[in-house]
């Protein structure tokens, strides 16, 4: 029962990045139509706004070192430190969380460049010509990023404080050894937010009912004269945002490198097939399923009976579930139903 | 110029003379060497296969690197059990990718569109995964697969004893390295485009451009378009499997990443640069990847800052890092940056382009008041 | 009865709460051309996808000369000679008008799958001359090089119909085959239907325009909100007060 409960915890933080990626794809392709590859992109172009965020926060001088008092010695200190001595270690600290300040609005200016400047032209044009723009535009982003932070993997603390585990399993009756990091159980709780306010704000106001309309029957409320275009555009910026700070917030749990957006997207896309195209519900039901089937297959005692399993059981799941329901678990019919 | 209308034999004797005579026009655009023209051949072929798929009834596949990958590793498993000829090896692998795709493609065609395009990603990823995990017996992880002097090679060992050093791949005693290489590539890749020329003029590929124009109308005149669907896919898997055992014929190793989804997109790549559904369109496009991938990738900061050294100091030290961001090991961004421009300029490719500027000048040859030519038919 | 082409036994189709077709029976006789009349939404078009395998109805059986069409793929039934022209044509839309009419013939001589990639499409020449000669029927011949999306609506109309004659089907379903036509191409397609008719192929016949429903219908049933009305001859049927209020009424 235990490890039972360990598993499905390990798997939802995983699922929460797999729901998160997944929520904007579905987005973008229930409301814009696009199929969008390079959406893993922008998942790890902000997981590297808070690799930007603490470089940022960490630009040094060289100070004179008064440890060594033998002859003059240099070392570096960062510019933060020297004017505010009390504050700035703390800010550092707290480097991840505080870049999504700055992830928010450097996401939302890249989702409406993108928009405007290309994926608007695409609308009319076949799902594969957008498929090939876009996996284009994918490689343009990851190379550009290896180009200006290398090809290894940077890692990023989560602040000190939440540095241990929680004692999941003693608070609700559980055994002792059911612990979960801390940070994981922040992310979750964060993922759950962030869900909830992108359904919020497309279930309670009157502009998210236009998207929703949109998702429904693109025609019609392009011929109620409503300004579809503007509400594309904003619905892109939104879809590269909810990326983005997933990907900004998940930078403790794996150290973001250029290549971790198409190891996600490729998932992703299993997710939302497997959650039924153009359903957000779906996306994110299939997003933490997925996750917490994978987490269940990386068990050694899985592995044991079924080698390699872990490596391609979101892929087996995704076969299976297509092969058996065409529409995905949400899917309704109608929506890319050829 | 006369691509629409030239017959077919002008056109199959014009490729095979243009590939067969590489090695002498491509020495002052300075492709000549050995390794790059067997590129040029190998990947032409990878190209051509995959347009029988993509081209003819627009199914778009991100997984065609998994038979790639499965043709290489069928050959250099060749080569470690039986012989050293490249004709086994490459039975194999045309084989053993046929028998993948023919799975793969089973279960994907069940689905069309995106969810095509999804699955055989998935699949291919799959594979790739599998490769470098529980299948690493056959596929030495990430290793790769080589060549041993203790392999048993049973067929070669019944005719001569094992020498000292590893033996060479060979067709009956030619050594399929360098120009000889070469020249085995070639020969397939012009039997492979015969081939798909034909496909392209017969019953069976008018049929798979009726799936690509309209599978409703296909259905209701009484075509089952499953298993013509299928045969294509197997088809373009093999030439995949006979680019992956080329691969491995000309220099003997298999590795896994050979299978990546980046394999699978260079091929989508080539194929819509030099034209989606023509003939020559995916050789150009993979001759000119290849070409350039070979070019760009060997500039450094070194070689650029003496090509920029006329400029004065300050600009050479603004335009080095600039234009090194796009070569040497920036070549990826080039090709991303190439997929993205033609994908939004060029959707038919290099081949409509030209089509297009050739239409552009006899109609203003035409206006001019030159002899009225008679349309041409659509461009191949 | 043997000489029974079509018949609908009971057919039920709901989509959601809509209920498309109810109760609908229908007997088409071999040689006979029969009308299908009705307002729009009366479910005409759903009764003819019920019939090719496009739609599989809740309850009811379809079947062709006997034999149950039900449940069947849409490829085996058109195998089994049932054609449809739709009422926005299914065409091959980059295709020049030779190759979309040939493409049929392939289908008619090699079955639903035929391995036939060694052969060349430049030695069919029988194929050919039997697409050029469907083309002249339909009067299409001189446009046969041009791409078939660059054709008028009425002109597609009467390439889809080329395309589903030279199946040389026992059963000929048409959905509107004249609309989008001028007065002369309406007529034109009324000879050529007459012609069909002589050479004695079975059809159905869906048409909002009465002039061509009386120049060539021997029986006529009237569908409105899913249930059949009324049927019977066209003279029947035109004296019949229900008709008049469901559909020449109601509708013109
Ligand atoms: N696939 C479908 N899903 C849901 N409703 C459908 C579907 N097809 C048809 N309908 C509905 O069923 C009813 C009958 O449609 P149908 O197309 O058969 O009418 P029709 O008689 O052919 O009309 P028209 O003269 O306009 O062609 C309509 O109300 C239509 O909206
Ligand atoms: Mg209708």
């Amino acid at each position: 029962m235990d490890a039972v409960f360990l598993q499905i915890l390990n798997g939802l933080d995983k699922g929460a990045a797999y729901a998160l990626i997944a929520l904007g794809l579905t987005l973008v392709f229930g409301t814009l139509g696009i199929v969008n590859f390079a959406h893993g992109a922008l998942f790890m172009l902000g997981a590297f706004c808070a690799v930007t965020f603490n470089k940022m926060l960490l630009i040094s001088t060289k100070i004179l070192d008064p440890t060594v008092t033998l002859f003059k010695a240099y070392k570096e200190k960062p510019y933060l430190e020297i004017w505010f001595p009390d504050v700035g270690p703390v800010l550092v600290d707290y480097s991840v969380p505080l870049s999504i300040l700055l992830a928010i609005p450097v996401m939302l200016l890249i989702g409406f460049i993108l928009e405007r400047g290309l994926i608007k032209h695409f609308y009319s044009r076949p799902h594969a010509d957008q498929i090939l723009v876009t996996f284009g535009l994918a490689i343009v982003i990851q190379e550009l990023i290896k180009a200006v932070f290398g090809a290894n993997p940077i890692p990023q603390g989560a602040p000190d404080i939440l540095a241990g585990s929680a004692a999941v399993g003693s608070w609700i009756g559980l055994g002792e050894n059911v612990v979960y990091p801390w940070w994981r159980l922040i992310y979750l709780s964060f993922s759950g937010i962030i869900i909830f306010g992108v359904f919020a704000f497309l279930q309670f106001t009157t502009y998210g009912m236009v998207v929703r309309a949109g998702m429904r029957d693109r025609e019609t409320v392009g011929l109620l004269g409503i300004n579809i275009q503007k509400r594309f555009t904003i619905v892109f910026s939104l879809a590269t945002a909810v990326a983005g700070l997933a990907g900004v917030m998940y930078t403790p749990i794996l150290p973001p490198d250029y290549h971790m957006g198409m190891d996600f997207l490729v998932l992703s896309f299993v997710v939302v097939v497997v959650g039924g195209m153009g359903s957000l519900g779906g996306a994110v039901l299939a997003g933490f399923l997925l996750g917490i089937v994978q987490s269940f297959a990386s068990m050694t005692e899985v592995k044991a009976i079924l080698p390699g399993i872990d490596q391609i059981i979101i892929y087996l799941v995704a076969v299976i579930i297509l092969l058996v329901l065409p529409r995905g678990l949400m899917g309704r019919a109608g929506v890319m139903d050829d | 110029m006369k691509i629409g209308t030239m017959n077919d034999l002008t056109r199959f004797l014009i490729f095979a003379v243009v590939i067969l005579a590489m090695p002498v026009w491509l020495d002052p655009l300075g492709g000549n060497y050995p390794d790059l023209l067997q590129k040029f051949a190998i990947y032409g072929i990878f190209a051509i296969g995959f347009n029988i798929l993509f081209g003819l009834t627009g199914y778009l596949s991100f997984g065609h690197a998994a038979f790639l990958g499965v043709g290489s590793y069928a050959a250099v498993w060749s080569f470690k059990l039986f012989t050293m000829n490249a004709i086994p090896a490459l039975m194999f692998g045309v084989l053993f990718a046929g028998a993948l795709a023919l799975i793969i493609g089973f279960l994907s065609l069940r689905r069309s569109g995106i969810y095509f395009s999804i699955l055989t990603l998935a699949f291919a990823q799959m594979s790739y995964n599998l490769a470098y995990s529980v299948l690493t017996p056959i596929t030495n992880g990430e290793t790769g697969l080589q060549l041993a002097q203790s392999d048993p090679r049973v067929i070669d060992n019944m005719f001569v004893e094992a020498s000292a050093g590893l033996p060479s791949t060979n067709l009956f005693g030619l050594t399929m390295s360098g120009y000889p290489g070469f020249y085995f590539c070639a020969a397939l890749l012009i039997l492979g485009f015969f081939i798909s020329m034909r496909i392209f003029r017969s019953p069976f590929g008018l049929m798979l451009k009726g799936i690509k124009s309209n599978q409703n109308r296909m259905m209701y005149t009484g075509l089952n378009t499953r298993p013509y669907m299928l045969t294509a896919f197997v088809i373009s898997g093999m030439y995949a499997g006979l680019a992956g055992s080329l691969l491995a014929i000309t220099d003997p190793l298999a590795g896994a990443e050979r299978m990546q989804w980046t394999a699978s997109g260079e091929v989508v790549l080539m194929t819509i640069l030099g034209g989606v559904g023509t003939l020559v369109g995916p050789m150009i496009g993979a001759g000119l990847i290849k070409y350039f991938e070979n070019i760009f990738s060997a500039f450094n900061d070194t070689v650029l800052a003496e090509m920029f050294s006329y400029l004065p100091d300050a600009l050479v030290e603004l335009v080095v890092p600039v234009v090194g961001l796009f070569v040497g090991s920036g070549w990826h961004l080039t090709l991303g940056l190439l997929f993205v421009v033609v994908v939004i300029f060029l959707p038919g490719g290099i081949v409509e382009g030209v089509d297009k500027l050739v239409k552009f000048i006899r109609n203003r040859e035409k206006n001019v008041g030159g002899k009225v030519t008679p349309q041409d038919q659509p461009g191949e | 009865m043997n000489d029974l082409v079509l018949h609908l036994d009971n057919i039920q189709k709901n989509f959601g709460g809509l209920s498309a077709l109810s109760d609908v029976n229908l007997q088409v006789e071999e040689g006979t051309t029969h009308a299908i009349i009705g307002p729009n939404g009366a479910g005409k078009s759903t009764l003819l996808n019920v019939c090719i395998g496009r739609l599989k109805p809740d309850a009811g059986h379809v079947t062709f000369y006997g034999e149950e069409l039900t449940g069947r793929k849409p490829h085996e039934i058109a195998q089994m000679g049932v054609a449809r022209v739709f009422q926005t044509p299914e065409i091959f839309p980059e295709m020049s008008l030779l190759e979309n009419v040939m493409l049929p013939a392939f289908s008619k001589r090699d079955g639903a799958f035929s391995m036939n990639a060694h052969k060349l499409l430049s030695r069919q020449g029988d194929i050919r001359d039997e697409a050029e000669h469907i083309l002249e029927d339909v009067g299409l011949q001189e446009q046969m090089m041009t791409e078939a999306g660059s054709l008028s609506r009425g002109d597609k109309r009467r390439l889809e119909l080329g395309m589903c004659l030279i199946l040389k089907p026992r059963l000929l379903l048409l959905d509107e085959p004249t609309a989008g036509m001028s007065r002369h191409d309406t007529n034109s397609t009324i000879d050529l239907l007459k012609k069909i008719k002589s050479r004695g192929m079975t059809k159905v016949i869906i048409e909002h325009d009465m002039h061509v429903v009386f120049s060539l219908a021997d029986k006529v049933s009237v569908l409105a909100r899913g249930q059949i009305i009324a049927g019977g001859t066209p003279e029947e049927v035109r004296e019949d007060p229900k008709v008049k209020e469901a559909y020449l009424g109601g509708a013109h």
